[in-house]
């Protein structure tokens, strides 16, 4: 049987369903989940979604895009970038209108908070432009979006598990999914779809991601033989809890928290005078590794430590309870009373599926179009987090470029009308052979041993800081796991609800995703954002004011550049 | 480092010959260790065929509800250390629903019942170019409802609900006081009928066990009872 429906888009994040909202107004629209919709990971932001909506204090349009310009390191899209901040203040405003439940000024306005790198008259100091719900802004935002959904009489189909995308001739066909529910493969064809299925912060030992961010839509794309963007920039949040990786939003600091070394000295005043624990997430991610590479973690440990007490039970009771409540319940400590353990934790993707302003995917990463394929939010590079992403501007863009992408494939919709493409069979049989053989096959290696092996080598060669010698040594390990994958075998032989099979299809991903990331790691002699290149400390404008595009063919990593749009901000020296 | 007798549910309707039953797995473990911990280390070290949800692992997408030693919990945030004998843990499906497979349950019927509140923000009246204003005092009163994360812990504890399968149950009525008592929201005269009969707000008999069961700790009872009050008083 084949399923059937105009647009069918793949994760229900914040970018999904923002998008799902948008063409469910005109078309049937249907989303795949492996998850339950309210289970992704959009859900577990805290902080706060940007918009310079000048709530509190005087704020414009033209700061927001200048700090994202240069926390980007000069590396983000300035027409994207332009699209981003502008279109924040009706995406901002749509979503309290469909009722995401924000935390209010005392005059009844959405509130807003301070971040990293978001600052007042370009770099002066930083700025209230985080609008919040608490620490709970993901959350809020994905009920809220899941909910809206429902009353459009969105399909979801829930606990699907997408496992290849068919595209022939440059036209997208459908895909085929493995129902986890009742254990069976399906075909699914549409005249759209659309990828909003996230990052990939489980190739990393301590991430700040959930067991689901196994970046399975970029593995696809891979497969299918498109493009990847920019995938050597991995965000490492500077404050993971210590061994979890679990998330302290920045919202802490921006309330006011201290990073403090051994000593009790709050260290970033040695790194970034001006914003101190405010600059943006690269920088303060290096200088928490600075100092604790250097011997100045606590009791000599891997870790710093995140200081609230001093903001007092009410505040942290107010702004930043569901923190408090986790630290208690799974960490054990009181953050009334006690510093948070913190170590940098990999967090989040700025590279991605190239896509345009629009959301249309990039078969080249360049120009050329895959007819009716669509891509927003963290799995996709448009590219407006550049080398380093802001705090705040991960909601925004899932919901902005959501928005678009569902407002430019409804326009497709209405022009290329609705009539499914061919379904290419020739297509169909190998997607099937692929799972059939997952299911089957006998061999002497677990997924669970070759994913820990990823993970560490991951952490500590592709971490904070590289090196070329690193990077060789984890190219080295990841083809070496990528042959021993080969000889995975599934112990469950069941098909319903096999997360045995999924985990081993998820790694399959992760593991093609490394070789990508850390291949493009290694091209890239400089150091420019999140990518930290020891023996290339510098960044090069001359050489890489420039987008990496990856390709994966017959087995080879192949590389292509494109040339950064630049339209108001020339690159400068970055100072925070 | 402490030695766990893990005692995990297991039922496979596929293979209608593996009659449900219990397997027991020894698992090492820190004192510190969630139950999540113990059923990866099950799955990734022992038994790859041991079947259960999971996600965020910090409390806040509520896949891994389940049931640990008698109450509903997220495995996620089960720390070993706060169990009178740490070193024997029961593991079962979430109770009342019907099992996909071990630790996997059914949650259609949940979130059948989520559907029929009209769970959203319904509001007739053109928005202002701006945001609708709301005072931080009207926000606080929806405040605690909005934490629910639709775990399923409170309605598969609810003794109204495993002896009437028809009742909204305790998640489905937060719900819908999240919406009704939204100062924004207008579409209280659409939602009263399914509240006001039998199978609505007048099932719940108050008995508490889904405010025990809660892992954001909400005190969903007194928010049925709010509704009710609101019921009583015609205050719609």
């Amino acid at each position: 049987m084949v399923i059937k429906h105009d647009v069918i888009i793949v994760g229900a994040g914040l970018a999904g369903l923002r998008a799902a909202l948008e063409a469910s107004r005109y078309y049937d629209v249907a989303v795949l989940s492996k998850l339950f919709p309210t289970r992704s990971h959009s859900g577990a932001a805290q902080g706060g979604i940007a918009a310079s909506i000048g709530n509190v204090e005087e704020d414009h349009i033209d700061w927001h895009f200048f700090d994202t310009v240069k926390g980007s390191d000069y590396l983000g899209d300035q027409d994207a970038i332009e699209y981003l901040v502008t279109d924040a203040h009706p995406a901002i405003y749509e979503l309290e209108h469909l009722g995401v439940p924000f935390s209010r000024t005392a005059d009844g306005k959405i509130n807003q908070r301070m971040f990293g790198g978001h600052t007042k008259n370009y770099g002066e100091g930083p700025v209230l432009r985080a609008c919040f719900a608490a620490d709970r802004t993901g959350h809020m935002i994905l009920h809220t979006l899941y909910e809206q959904c429902v009353k459009n009489n969105v399909r979801f189909y829930s606990e699907f598990f997408v496992t290849d995308l068919m595209v022939k001739d440059n036209i997208v066909r459908g895909l085929v999914a493995y129902n986890m529910i009742n254990g069976q493969m399906v075909t699914m064809q549409s005249k759209v779809v659309m990828f909003g299925t996230g990052g990939y912060g489980r190739a990393f030992k301590i991430t700040s991601n959930a067991h689901a961010n196994t970046g399975d839509g970029l593995g696809i794309v891979l497969r299918a033989g498109l493009a990847l963007e920019d995938l050597e920039f991995v965000q490492f949040h500077p404050t993971g809890v210590y061994r979890y990786g679990i998330l302290v939003s920045e919202g802490a600091r921006g309330e006011g928290a201290y990073l403090l070394n051994n000593t009790g000295e709050r260290f970033m005043k040695n790194y970034a005078p001006k914003l101190m624990e405010l600059a943006p997430r690269d920088m303060t991610s290096r200088s928490i590794q600075t100092e604790i590479d250097e011997g100045r973690g606590i009791n000599g440990e891997s870790y710093v430590h995140l200081d609230l007490r001093h903001l007092g039970e009410e505040k942290i009771a107010e702004r930043l309870p569901e923190i408090r409540s986790f630290c208690q319940k799974i960490v054990g400590i009181d953050v009334v009373k006690e510093p948070i353990p913190i170590q940098p934790t990999a967090h989040y993707s700025m590279g991605g599926i190239p896509v345009t302003v629009d959301g249309e995917v990039l078969a080249d990463g360049k120009s050329q179009k895959v007819e009716g394929f669509y891509a927003a939010g963290e799995c996709s590079c448009v590219s407006v987090h550049g080398a380093n992403r802001l705090g705040t501007n991960s909601l925004l863009e899932a919901v902005v470029f959501g928005r678009r992408a569902g407002k430019s494939l409804t326009k497709y919709l209405s022009t290329a009308g609705t009539e499914l493409p061919d379904l290419p069979t020739e297509m169909v049989e190998p997607a099937l052979q692929r799972v059939e053989k997952f299911m089957t096959k006998t061999g002497k290696e677990k997924t669970g041993i070759l994913r820990k092996e990823l993970q560490e080598i991951m952490m500590s060669k592709v971490g904070v800081f590289r090196d070329e010698k690193g990077l060789k040594e984890a190219l080295e390990k990841v083809k070496e796991l990528e042959k021993r994958f080969e000889d995975v075998q599934i112990d469950d032989k069941s098909w319903k609800f096999n997360t045995d099979l999924t985990e081993a299809m998820e790694l399959d991903n992760l593991l093609h995703l490394a070789e990508i990331i850390v291949s493009g790691a290694l091209n890239r002699q400089e150091s420019r954002g999140a990518q930290s290149r020891k023996d290339f400390p510098k960044r090069d404008d001359e050489n890489w004011l420039k987008h990496t595009i990856a390709f994966k063919k017959d087995g080879k990593v192949l590389f292509d550049y494109k040339p950064v749009v630049i339209t108001k901000f020339q690159p400068k020296e970055r100072k925070y | 480092m402490i030695q766990v007798k893990v005692k995990v549910f297991r039922s496979n309707p596929e293979q209608p010959q593996n009659k449900p039953h219990f397997d027991e797995f020894m698992v090492e473990a820190d004192p510190k260790d969630k139950v999540l911990d113990l059923l990866h280390r099950i799955k990734w070290e022992k038994d790859g065929t041991l079947a259960f949800r999971r996600s965020c692992a910090h409390g806040i997408c509520g896949s891994c509800a389940m049931k640990i030693n008698g109450a509903n919990m997220l495995a996620c945030e089960a720390n070993l250390k706060n169990f009178k004998d740490p070193t024997r843990i029961t593991i079962e499906p979430l109770q009342s629903l019907p099992i996909i497979k071990d630790l996997v349950v059914d949650q259609t019927d949940f979130f059948k019942k989520y559907d029929i509140v009209k769970p959203y923000l319904i509001n007739r009246t053109p928005p202002p170019t701006r945001e609708r204003l709301q005072s931080p005092q009207q926000r606080q009163v929806i405040d605690e409802a909005t934490w629910c994360i639709l775990c399923a812990s409170c309605t598969t504890s609810c003794p109204s609900n495993w002896k009437n399968p028809n009742f909204l149950g305790p998640a489905a009525l937060l719900k819908s006081y999240r919406y009704n008592f939204d100062s924004r929201d207008e579409g209280i005269a659409e939602r009263i009928n399914v509240l006001d009969t039998n199978n609505g707000v007048w099932r719940c008999h108050t008995i508490f066990n889904c405010v025990e069961a809660c892992p954001k700790d909400i005190n969903i009872t007194w928010h049925i009872s709010q509704l009710k009050k609101k019921l009583v008083s015609r205050e719609y």
